[in-house]
């Protein structure tokens, strides 16, 4: 776990890639991609193992429990389309509900999912929690926000990892689902996004923390 | 007897040339179902392979496909269509000839689906395709032969699993096929006669003198450990001036282009000599290929790339650098000089270091004995079989008893059971997944019996999938003012690259300046030195045929082939310790720089014994002794450590050792990496092409992480049972672990020592030391972290 101070408050980033906010009791968790294997074969591509799901909620679960988060904020691309979000198997709808019972659940609006889907929780374009604005896709002018959307990785070592990427301004978040691949750092939409000084927390069983490459 | 046409043989006669008594023999076999023709190089064997068709065609054949053939490489196709035209042509013969590769234009790829030549000259790659299309049967419809050249190339790898269900495809469209194989060098005919057919004839042409093969002597003795040779430039470079063309082979790209450097360092005379490997941009290849035939150049520094088959005007001498570390290879190298029947090969042999003189004097003994070597292939791989299924399926809809009748008559499948067929069929319908819960994992239905695609146009896909040869994701390497190209280098070793790293390429240092749109731009620069090492390239594996002939070699009173600096050393070895030999496993066990050691001199082939480092240190770490790393060469693993192993005989324990393989060391990269090769294959993943690598890079994710979720959620899905069988048999290697400690059985000697031996002193030498930490990559990533945020001032 790396404590990042931003805004004035101190946030938790997980080894998982999820973000911890404790004065809030808040879990954020960015571009879960759930029903992306179901999503291919739907549409005549191949066929991945049809695990993907399960295993991201797996995840999530060990999260929620470990953190005692209260709040839950899932910051779009949460489905792989929104046909995936009805298909979602039934075990895997009963122990999302389970997850959602009792908390305040947001999800934000991604581009693979720009519609309201049929499992509780709220639904919205994105939130401002203060000093924080949510949303899924960072936007140039503002401050103290908390996006996703690109699926940033870093490598350190020779190993190429999902990471956090954070300055002054913003902090975007890594993929959280299984099923997802990455954005290098360098590429040319980070490094017009991100200041000069910003940092690349690095996921995986320690988190780092480093100058982004670029 | 089949005749050759009148104008044919008149033509013959004109240019003064008579048909080998191996052509007559193929002429008069030309109506057994299958031939395989075994003869040396430059005995006229892809003419001999023709003449029957040549003669069923006859002067003026009716239009329709009557013959295909099928080579490893595209380059062999152009070459074959211009020999072939110039006989056809100065008889006035009307058959038309022409090649089918993937360089082929599109509309001539579909004038010729339209309107077939007679002879069509194609790879297994470009038959997969033509066979996948719905025309497919029409297309074959009067197909009379097929010819497969260089068989042997092909029977070794997944490329020849392919082509034998394919031809067995096209058997079936035509009960009267006839296949005939060419082959130059073959350790078992019989096998390689089976691959071909169940019922093949072999024929044997004269295999021609014995090559005038030798090691090559220098006045510096080769150095302790190491490869490349630059100890031997000087008297290579005497050799090349005593002859008129010069191939210098290497085993790696990586030392073929630190030679190639080295070499031109020390041209004072400046003879033209060229560089070929498969990492070089075709511009340069085609460069050097032309020079070559031009006779142009003194000598070409090459590697495998250059194996096989074509002409390349008049080479007179082999030097192979390096233990050849496989003699079959070594004999196909040697047949490159003189392509001239009856006329000998020369060669010589360079060791590039003390061991590899051994070595190369098992091969040199191998040669002369006429043995070959060559692991026998394990049946056919399913991955391959899953594909095949696909490709079937896109060119329509199949009864699933008919294909496995069908599949079970290739060689490799012989003994593929129906069950196992059917495992196959079920994973290219639904995925094969044990969680049934979804009918939308369907990509393959049954209607009526028949197995069709339940989406057409995932046809596309799958065509686009086609092949068993898995690149190495690669990038460009080009200049950046000149923007000229110079080749590729593997991703992995680009992403190790920090502007201002020197590296080799096309024999000239460059100096990496950034990435861009997925091309590496580089400078020319002024140093001599490389900073890092070129690519880190796979390497062969010591054949048991030569691992045995080495152990022998050490059995002898004296040595007296051997030159005095090498004998000298192992006379020094049986001195103070003892030289390990067939019927037991030598362990020597020594202090040395404040650590203890252990050599297993196994001799095992490079990546056996690795795996027998990570499988032996995973057992002394249990056991408390406090490894620290390891190196693995063909002969030996060295183990550092702590403390001294005293009791060896539970590390060596098959059991313990299949345990490790099955839990742990399923998590290790080479797994990973055979996973991604074999789901690529069975139609799992798609290929990465480059364009689509350019753009949505987030939607594209690692096979590593499909490979982690079968293992926790399937963990007996197909794909992790082929993974498993293949990785055991190659880059892991564990059957010649299994071979070893069968053959030793209880005899597991130790020798505990005060020093280092004299045979176990190179292995420190070695690099590529693999460090035993369960924590160490993690403590590494930390501290390079936290120097990071130091450097900028952060931390």
């Amino acid at each position: 776990m790396h404590k990042l101070f931003f805004h004035g408050e101190t946030l938790h980033l997980l080894s998982s890639g999820g973000l911890f906010w404790p004065a809030r009791k808040t879990l954020t968790v960015s571009d879960l991609h759930l029903g992306k294997s179901e999503r291919l074969a739907r549409r005549g591509g191949t066929l991945l193992p049809p695990y993907e799901t399960q295993a991201t909620l797996e995840k999530l679960d060990r999260d929620l429990d470990v953190t005692g988060a209260e709040t839950v904020i899932c910051l779009g691309d949460s489905f792989d389309d929104l046909a995936a979000a009805d298909g979602i198997e039934e075990t895997s709808r009963l122990w999302l509900a389970r997850l959602i019972a009792g908390k305040d659940w947001t999800w934000i609006t991604g581009n693979h999912d720009p519609g309201p889907i049929e499992i509780g929780g709220s639904h919205r374009a994105e939130l401002k929690l203060q000093p924080f604005t949510f949303r899924h896709i960072a936007e140039l002018q503002d401050r103290a926000e908390i996006s996703g959307h690109y699926h940033p990785k870093a490598s350190l070592a020779g190993q190429s990892r999902p990471c956090f990427l954070a300055d002054a301004q913003r902090l975007i978040l890594p993929a959280y689902g299984v099923y997802t691949g990455g954005l290098r750092s360098h590429d040319a939409t980070l490094t017009a996004l991100m200041a000069k000084d910003a940092l690349a927390i690095l996921t995986g069983p320690r988190v780092l923390a480093i100058p982004m490459p670029r | 007897m089949a005749t050759l046409p009148p104008a044919l043989s008149d033509w013959f006669t004109a240019k003064g040339w008579t048909l080998h008594p191996h052509q007559q023999d193929m002429l008069a076999r030309a109506q057994d179902p299958a031939t395989l023709l075994i003869a040396p190089t430059g005995g006229g064997k892809t003419l001999a392979g023709f003449l029957p068709t040549l003669a069923e065609l006859g002067p003026n054949p009716p239009p329709g496909l009557h013959t295909l053939y099928i080579s490893p490489l595209k380059a062999l196709t152009a070459d074959i269509r211009r020999n072939l035209g110039t006989p056809i042509e100065g008889a006035g013969l009307k058959i038309r000839v022409e090649d089918r590769t993937g360089d082929t234009s599109y509309t001539q790829r579909r004038r010729q689906r339209a309107d077939p030549p007679h002879i069509l000259l194609t790879t297994p790659e470009s038959l997969a395709l033509l066979l996948s299309y719905e025309d497919a049967p029409r297309i074959f419809a009067g197909l009379q032969r097929v010819i497969i050249d260089e068989l042997h190339a092909l029977a070794e790898s997944k490329r020849g699993d392919q082509l034998v269900l394919q031809i067995a495809r096209l058997q079936s469209l035509n009960l009267n096929l006839r296949r005939i194989g060419l082959s130059a060098t073959v350790e078992n005919p019989p096998a390689l006669a089976r691959f071909l057919a169940p019922n093949t004839t072999i024929l044997e042409a004269d295999p021609g003198p014995d090559p005038d093969i030798s090691m090559l002597e220098t006045e510096a003795p080769p150095p302790w450990s190491g490869g490349g040779g630059r100890y031997a430039i000087p008297a290579i470079l005497n050799e090349i001036t005593r002859h008129k063309t010069t191939l210098i082979f290497h085993n790696t790209r990586a030392q073929c282009e630190i030679f190639f450097h080295d070499l031109w360092l020390q041209n004072t005379e400046d003879l033209p000599i060229g560089i070929h490997h498969g990492s070089l941009s075709r511009e340069q290849r085609e460069r050097v290929e032309q020079a070559m035939t031009a006779g142009a150049l003194r000598a070409v520094v090459c590697t495998g790339s250059l194996d096989l088959g074509i002409d390349w005007g008049d080479v007179d001498l082999v030097i192979q650098v390096g233990a050849p570390k496989n003699v079959k290879r070594l004999v196909q190298r040697i047949g490159r000089a003189n392509h001239r029947y009856n006329a000998p090969s020369k060669a010589l042999l360079v060791p590039a270091n003390r061991f590899e003189v051994v070595e190369c004097q098992a091969a040199l003994d191998a040669v002369h004995a006429h043995t070959l070597d060559g692991e026998p292939r394990g049946p056919g791989p399913k991955d391959v079989l899953c594909q095949h299924i696909l490709a079937t399926a896109c060119a329509g809809p199949f009864d699933a008893d008919q294909l496995y009748a069908e599949v079970i008559t290739a060689g490799p499948y012989a003994l593929l059971t129906k069950q196992e067929f059917d495992a196959c069929l079920d994973f290219t319908a639904t995925g094969g997944y044990a969680l049934k819960a979804y009918d939308r994992w369907q990509r393959l239905k049954q209607t009526n019996g028949k197995w069709h695609l339940r989406d057409p146009r995932a046809a596309l896909l799958i065509r686009q999938n086609l092949g068993t040869i898995i690149d190495i994701e690669t990038l460009k390497v080009r200049l950046r003012n000149h923007g000229a190209p110079l080749g590729e280098v593997e991703e992995g070793f680009a992403s190790s690259l920090t502007p201002g790293d020197t590296f080799l390429i096309g024999g000239q240092v460059v100096r990496y300046e950034s990435l861009r749109e997925m091309t590496v731009e580089v400078s020319k620069t002024p140093g001599r030195d490389p900073k890092v090492a070129v690519f880190n390239g796979t390497k062969f594996a010591t054949s048991t045929l030569l691992a045995d002939r080495i152990l022998e070699i050490f059995q002898q009173d004296s040595w007296p082939d051997l030159p005095a600096h090498t004998a000298w050393w192992l006379a020094k070895q049986r001195e103070v310790s003892r030289l390990p030999d067939p019927h037991s496993l030598l362990l020597e066990s020594f202090p040395h720089d404040g650590r203890e050691h252990l050599c297993i001199y196994g001799f095992a082939g490079r990546n056996a014994q690795q795996t027998l480092g990570l499988l032996v240190t995973k057992q002394m770490e249990s056991q408390g002794l406090a490894p620290l790393g390891f190196v693995a060469t063909d002969y030996a693993t060295l183990i550092w450590g702590l403390d001294p192993v005293t009791d060896p005989k539970p590390l060596f324990d098959l059991e313990t050792l299949r345990e490790g393989l099955d839990t742990w060391l399923a998590g290790n990269a080479v797994m990973k990496r055979t996973f991604r090769n074999t789901a690529i294959i069975a139609g799992l993943i798609e290929r990465s092409h480059q364009g689509r690598r350019k753009t949505g890079r987030q939607a594209t994710f690692s096979s590593d992480i499909l490979y982690d979720t079968l293992r926790r959620y399937d963990p007996d899905h197909l794909l992790l049972q082929i993974t498993r069988e293949e990785a055991l048999r190659g880059l892991i290697d564990f059957s010649r672990i299994e071979q070893l400690l069968a053959r030793v059985g209880p005899r597991i000697d130790l020798i505990r020592l005060d020093r280092v031996t004299p045979l176990a002193a190179p292995l420190f030498f070695e690099p590529s030391r693999v460090p035993v930490e369960g924590a160490g990559r993690d403590r590494l990533a930390a501290a390079q972290a936290q120097a990071l945020m130091e450097a900028a001032g952060l931390a």
